[in-house]
């Protein structure tokens, strides 16, 4: 029973959101901020299972954001909406209701196929090599949507919103938040199980010493590969639901700026620690919107912060410890599995 | 029938000819030293063993198998060990997982059952953990379970190091240089625990040391190597009066006329 308590808690949270917005409680910009937080969550943890956990260097995380975000989208107008560039919907309206998590895991595969395309000739690079290929890939992935034209090319791509209209037609919730509070619960379950099962741990052994791991048995370019696939995997789903929170993306949002700030919460939370990498997407999401009356000096702000923790506190937040290690107590809450 | 066979090794890093025409048998249960003044190839020769090189020119075969080519993660899952010059532990990890991610070629569940918490997640890991803490008993680490490897003393550091080797159960085991930077008191204990690991594991020891203490108190028989050829191989006693062994580490004796 204890076991569960922590998705208990969770669901209730989400429930309570939930019905706040539904009541009227929480306005649309608050929910806005809600479903932006639960999306960086899953970018960032996702991110820190590479740069964090896996010690290795990659900076274009928003590529893989946005093979989520455009797959997913083509998918969910061609099958549920009439637009001009489909024509017809293949499938009901209705359906999208129960579609929806079906085509955002289909969109977060191809971003893991992505991931895996990347990542099976980068293995045997590292540090810099791998930033530069991540870079790059980074740029290609966005000017070649930027040159399909089918798809809207640099002037976006749009009609998500139909979709989500379609399905508050069906019932009136807010279902996109309720996918974001979903998938943002099972992308930190998958990550928690993985990063502390001694097959996970093998990506640690490869931040502490390469050398070392492959030596003693693990199979470093299978478990990098794993790491990098699921990684961007799950990246493909933040673009996914990051593209029905907007109704509307274009490439302009999946720039190297996009990975940059991924980048700055996965360093804010701490490398290597998942309580930390949800700390800091919660923490830097709200930073942004309360400092939203700065304007243009938000952007100086912003990095003055970031060089003052980088002075004071070069670890991050959490440093790679989990909340459960600063607050033991919180263990009973959060029982690990017992062995 | 040799435990390991090394026939013909020629290796060379760009024009340096690391290892020139190196061969050696071993037999099982044999304790062989390698020894040899800075740069003569030695460890080269552990990491062209371990599959981390592949060798330019020659055969590797380990219990009768061709195991040159093979990726260091398959040549250990077959039984070979090594330790490092310099000691390489994961130090954001306890010593506990130091022991337990070592097990990995043999942990017999993927990702899926990772994430799941499947029935086989929970067996295997429950089998490496209990396997983990036995060989902290053996190697009398008891007390530094969760302790992080960097805050144990040199000492100790070696001794986990060397456990971690023997927690893939291997039939060879390959130690650079154990007593490198060690003290007498450690030098003692350490000869007294790889006599024991021998005897308890049965192992075959491939050993690169510096200390003559060490080399003369356990092992057999000696190779000594030289710019990457081997120039006496023999019993202690006997490498001891080589001369040639005496004028690659002391130089030529030269006679200068008045």
């Amino acid at each position: 029973m204890k076991r569960y308590l922590p998705f208990i808690l969770y669901g209730i949270l989400c429930f309570v959101v939930i019905a706040g917005a539904r009541s009227g409680l929480i306005d649309t910009y608050q929910q806005l901020i809600i479903m932006f937080i639960g999306i960086n969550i899953i970018l960032c943890s996702s991110l820190n299972l590479i740069n964090g956990y896996m010690g290795e260097f990659s900076c274009g995380h928003a590529g893989f954001m946005a093979v989520g975000a455009y797959v997913t989208s083509i998918l969910n107008v061609w099958l549920f909406t009439s637009s001009q560039i489909f024509g017809e919907p293949v499938l009901s309206p209705v359906a999208a209701v129960f579609l929806f998590p079906v085509t955002l895991i289909v969109g977060g595969i191809a971003a893991a196929l992505a991931g895996l395309l990347v990542a099976i000739p980068s293995v045997r690079t590292r540090g810099d090599y791998l930033a530069i290929i991540t870079l790059a890939v980074n740029y290609i992935v966005k000017s070649s949507i930027e040159n399909i034209q089918v798809i809207g090319g640099a002037r976006g791509f749009m009609g998500m919103g139909k979709v989500v209209d379609s399905m508050t037609g069906v019932l009136n919730l807010p279902w996109v938040m309720i996918w974001i509070f979903a998938f943002t619960a099972f992308c930190i379950w998958v990550l928690n199980h993985f990063v502390n099962s001694t097959y996970g741990k093998g990506i640690i052994a490869i931040r502490d010493d390469e050398i070392a791991a492959e030596i003693m048995s693990v199979d470093t370019n299978r478990m990098k590969i794993v790491a990098f696939t699921l990684s961007s995997g799950m990246a493909g789903v933040a673009g996914g639901l990051f593209a029905h929170v907007l109704g509307y993306i274009n490439p302009g949002s999946f720039t190297i700026m996009k990975s940059t700030e991924i980048m700055v919460m996965v360093y804010l939370g701490g490398m290597g620690s998942l309580s930390g990498s949800v700390l800091s997407a919660v923490s830097f999401t709200l930073l942004m919107e309360i400092l939203r009356p700065l304007q243009v000096y938000k952007w100086v702000l912003i990095p003055l912060l970031l060089i003052i923790l980088m002075l004071f506190r070069p670890e991050g937040i959490m440093g790679n410890r989990e909340l459960t290690d600063v607050f033991p107590k919180l263990r009973r809450f959060f029982p690990s599995k017992e062995l | 029938m040799a435990i390991l066979e090394l026939k013909n090794i020629n290796h060379y890093f760009g024009g340096l000819h690391a290892v020139s025409d190196f061969s050696l048998k071993v037999e099982e249960g044999e304790l062989i030293g390698l020894i040899g003044p800075n740069g003569a190839g030695k460890t080269t020769i552990f990491n062209l063993v371990s599959g981390f090189y592949k060798p330019t020119e020659g055969e590797i075969g380990f219990c009768g198998k061709s195991i040159s080519g093979l990726k260091p993660h398959e040549v250990t899952g077959l039984g070979i060990a090594r330790t490092f010059q310099n000691i390489r532990l994961w130090n954001s990890m306890t010593v506990l997982e130091n022991l337990c991610i070592s097990q990995h070629y043999r942990l017999g569940y993927g990702f899926v059952d990772s994430v799941l918490q499947t029935r086989r997640y929970v067996d295997k890991e429950k089998e490496v953990i209990k396997s983990a803490r036995e060989f902290l008993e053996i190697l009398d680490l008891k007390e530094c379970e969760n302790e992080y490897p960097k805050n144990l003393p040199y000492g100790l550091q070696r001794r986990l190091e060397i456990g971690r080797a023997l927690t893939i159960r291997p039939r060879l085991l390959l130690l650079d240089e154990p007593a490198a930077g060690m003290t007498a008191g450690d030098i003692e204990q350490l000869i007294k625990l790889v006599k024991w690991i021998r005897e308890k594991f049965k192992l075959t020891i491939l050993l690169i040391e510096h200390q003559m203490k060490v080399v003369m108190g356990l092992c057999e028989k000696i190779c000594v190597l030289d710019f990457g050829e081997i120039i006496a191989e023999g019993i202690p006693s006997e490498i001891k009066k080589n001369p040639r062994v005496i004028k690659a580490y002391l130089g030529e004796e030269v006679t200068v006329n008045a």
